[in-house]
């Protein structure tokens, strides 16, 4: 079987090459046959790939022990579920499994086109099929999945020799959460080889009209989806396994996930300048090329441990072939750009400070200043021992330093930006919109402090959630108020109505809710507490309301684990709450012993409890409790800005006149519809 | 003023902030990495700085005193005194034969670190292949350790 799977690679390789190369020949002499063949061997790739994975999770499943990737990352006793997840669990595999994505996304992307855009498709398949390419390249030649563990005899030869049982996957990643996300966050960063393609395409074909920078957006956003759920599902995932108390910390892996997303962020607001009023034409390209690169950055550093090596442990080979790789994009990229720049210039300029536009202008200037502190903080090591020859790593302050501040500015715009009116806003208009919402933020700012809350970004962070919630209800509420009165429908109908009628703006509004959502939670962590105590049996300790009252240690046994239990029942005041049962598991397939975490969330907050073993001096149990105040905060808002993603991406509904091309944004849809009138009057500042 | 005018100072005023926040932080966070052999050989005031170091938690060498965790650090015939002040359990894995740990502090006056921050790391969990493996099979990747995420 395992044969099958290297041959099914080796095939894919050769497909995506001549996708490529048949791409190439097909645009140059335009030559419909080569452009049709090419298109095929596009498609082919995701069968082929699909064999190759296809054949590695069999191997897992029937446990062949003697491919190398399958006894480092499973054993006998592994469960079913977790057999799967261990295909991505190492490098080869999750190698193998961002190729397995791109070749989803790539048939998704010819075979929704097929009849479509016939001068702009054939760049965007051989873009694809170029990186596809690269990546196979890598599952052939530095990173196979399919090596076996050999002998050599004393013939010469080579016996394969199957170990009796596998080393386990790493506990770790024994967590329900890790089968999803590294998925997601994998469809985040291939889904980045899509719009990446429609731009690079579009720019080498100097692809007339509008039409490319719509699609490139849709498929923007679905990357972007999945990357943020990646991110928040990671997130999650180190707070309820690793056991520190925390979510994030500016581990480099974390931080290549990350910059992605912000320069995506950055493209998904941008590119309404360009569809509006065509300006940022150059800008955009270059955030669909920057997100592109940085998610290729991301499974590098991810993979490669180039930056984690400060650590000073096993390199792996991988690192040469991303850096060759890496310039060589970015290279195509700049010739591309440079050969056709005359084709994206601008339309119009910035008329006024006070509009949409600069506020737009501002959110990318920020957005992109946080992507590149991020991307500095995170190379710093890198660049240090290249400039002074020692290397220097910069923690969390200074991550925080910048990028707190600028995630408040950003609050800040979330509230003001949609407000305004393109071209030039009135100073009349301003106050109308704003007088109200600013006035309710800065009262719960004063309750606030008044009941002694009294950090200050987390103070900024309150006043300006409350005035951005405030002003999106007051969009909502001044749409459906004039569908009410149309129609004579409910108040919850004409909500529905207006949401449909521009998925796309009061979808964002959805986003920007969960954004709030989310500030609102991590600004909770400025009021984090925490103790550490013996707690023996019989004994009890107090955080924040709850008394901890430890009942019992005893052990439990998994199905691939042993556990050491503490039972510890929690009062708040004086009544039986909960219990908790914080762990210890011991894995014997790998030695490894690890933590769960027993977590009690409220939307006030959480109360965490680790077990951290005895105490090696007086051989008494550790517990380790910290009450995370609005933790829920930040899961919840994740939610919320999946669903405001998804109406988003749904087509508008009741406005758009028949035969309007699919994707119509808001030069297409928006302007006709009932909000446009439910806003002229704070358009009136515009001509 | 022009809008492009106003924008652009506006940008910079912006960027001037950002970059003296991220030079205050930088400043205040940033970590020389040293190996147990260049600590020795640092002079002045490269020895006051805040840095990391990794090795080999010494067997045997671990000891509580109240909320203090003293243990030896060794790599290569070289070994460094550490006293953990830092308030986080010490993860599972410290324990362990052979654990290595990369601690994050300052020397004291004494030549003892100070670690306010101890990370450990499991040797990696791939167990040596068989003895009569050469060098040479075909293990690609066996020796690189696997990261959590």
């Amino acid at each position: 079987m395992d044969v099958l799977g290297s041959f099914a690679l080796i095939l894919a390789l050769l497909t995506a090459g001549y996708a490529f190369f048949a791409g190439i020949v097909g645009i140059k002499t335009r030559n419909p046959l080569a452009i049709r063949s090419a298109r095929r061997a596009g498609l082919a790739m995701f069968p082929l790939v699909s064999l190759a994975v296809g054949t590695l999770v069999y191997a897992f499943f029937t446990n062949n022990f003697s491919l190398a990737y399958v006894a480092e990352h499973s054993s006998l006793h592994l469960p079913p579920f977790y057999k799967f997840a261990a295909l991505w669990s190492g490098q080869e595999g999750s190698l193998l499994f961002w190729t397995w994505l791109l070749s989803i996304y790539a048939f998704a992307v010819l075979f929704v086109n097929r009849r479509k855009h016939p001068e702009l498709m054939p760049y965007v398949g051989m873009v694809m099929a170029g990186v596809e390419f690269f990546f196979l390249l890598l599952n052939n030649f530095a990173a196979n999945p399919y090596s076996i563990l050999g002998v050599v005899s004393a013939s010469g030869g080579i016996h394969v020799v199957a170990q009796a049982n596998g080393q386990g996957l790493n506990p770790l990643l024994q967590y329900p959460e890790m089968v999803i996300h590294p998925p997601m966050l994998y469809l985040g960063y291939t889904g980045m080889t899509v719009p990446f393609a429609f731009a690079l395409g579009a720019l080498l074909a100097r692809y007339p009209g509008e039409k490319w920078i719509h699609l490139t957006r849709r498929w923007m956003m679905l990357a972007w989806l999945f990357l943020g759920c990646g991110i928040l599902l990671g997130a999650h995932w180190a707070y309820a396994v690793l056991g520190w108390g925390g979510y994030w910390e500016w581990d480099p892996v974390e931080n290549a996930s990350l910059m992605p997303w912000l320069t995506g962020t950055a493209f998904l607001h941008s590119v309404m300048m360009q569809e509006k009023r065509g300006m940022l034409r150059v800008w955009n390209v270059w955030l669909v090329f920057a997100s592109f690169l940085l998610s290729i950055l991301g499974t590098f550093l991810t993979r490669s441990g180039v930056v984690s090596s400060v650590h000073a442990f096993a390199q792996s080979s991988i690192g040469p072939w991303f850096v060759s790789f890496l310039v060589f994009v970015v290279l195509v990229c700049v010739v591309a750009y440079v050969k056709n720049r005359d084709y994206l210039r601008s339309d119009n300029q910035l008329d006024s400070i006070v509009s949409r536009e600069s506020s737009f202008l501002f959110n990318n200037l920020v957005l992109l200043a946080a992507a590149f502190a991020v991307l500095w903080g995170t190379l710093f090591p890198v660049i240090s021992e290249a400039v002074q020859g020692s290397k220097i790593s910069v923690g969390p302050p200074f991550f925080n330093r910048v990028n707190v501040p600028i995630a408040l500015f950003l609050l800040l715009l979330t509230g003001v930006g949609p407000l305004l009116a393109w071209r030039k806003t009135s100073l009349e208009s301003l106050r109308r919109n704003f007088a109200w919402p600013m006035a309710g933020g800065i009262a719960a700012g004063v309750l606030a402090y008044s009941f002694g809350y009294r950090e200050l970004y987390a103070l900024v962070c309150m006043v300006l959630g409350v005035f951005v919630v405030l002003t999106v209800a007051s969009e909502f509420l001044r749409g459906a108020q004039v569908i009410r009165s149309h129609s004579g429908l409910n108040f919850f109908q004409s909500i529905g109505r207006l949401a449909m009628r521009n998925t796309r703006r009061y979808g964002g509004y959805v986003v920007h809710l969960g954004i709030v959502l989310v500030f609102v939670g991590i600004a909770g962590q400025a009021f984090n507490q925490q103790k550490k105590m013996d707690l023996p049996p019989g004994s009890q300790a107090s955080i924040g309301p709850y008394t901890l009252y430890c009942q019992n240690f005893d052990t439990a046994n998994g199905p691939n684990y042993t556990a050491e239990r503490a039972t510890i029942e929690v009062f708040r005041g004086g009544r039986p709450a909960m219990m908790l049962f914080p762990e210890r598991r011991f894995f014997p397939d790998s030695g490894v012993t690890e933590t769960m975490v027993s977590i009690h969330s409220t939307l006030a907050h959480d109360l965490y409890v680790v077990y951290s073993g005895p105490n090696p001096q007086t051989n008494l149990p550790v517990i380790h409790a910290y009450l995370n105040p609005l933790v829920k905060w930040i899961w919840l808002g994740g939610l919320v800005m999946v669903l405001g993603t998804l109406l988003a991406m749904l087509p508008s509904r009741g406005s758009a006149p028949p035969g309007r091309p699919e994707g119509s944004g808001p030069s297409a849809g928006a302007v006709a519809d009932t909000e446009s009138r439910a806003r002229s009057r704070v358009l009136e500042g515009a001509r | 003023m022009s809008a492009r005018v106003k924008f652009a100072l506006g940008a910079v005023i912006i960027v001037a902030t950002l970059g003296w926040l991220g030079w205050v932080g930088a400043t205040e966070s940033k970590t020389y990495y040293h190996t147990l052999s260049e600590l020795t050989a640092l002079q002045g005031s490269a020895r006051l700085q805040r840095m990391r170091v990794s090795g080999y938690v010494k067997e045997g060498s671990i000891q509580r005193l109240g909320n203090q965790v003293d243990f030896v650090l060794a790599e290569q015939g070289r070994t460094l005194p550490v006293s953990y002040v830092g308030s986080d359990p010490l993860p599972d894995t410290f324990y362990e034969k052979n654990a290595q740990a990369l601690v994050q502090g300052r020397l004291d006056r004494s030549g003892k670190f100070v670690a306010t921050q101890v990370e450990a790391k499991c040797a990696s969990k791939y167990v040596a292949a068989p003895a009569s493996a050469p060098a040479g099979a075909p293990q690609t990747g066996a020796t690189v350790p696997q990261t959590a995420h």
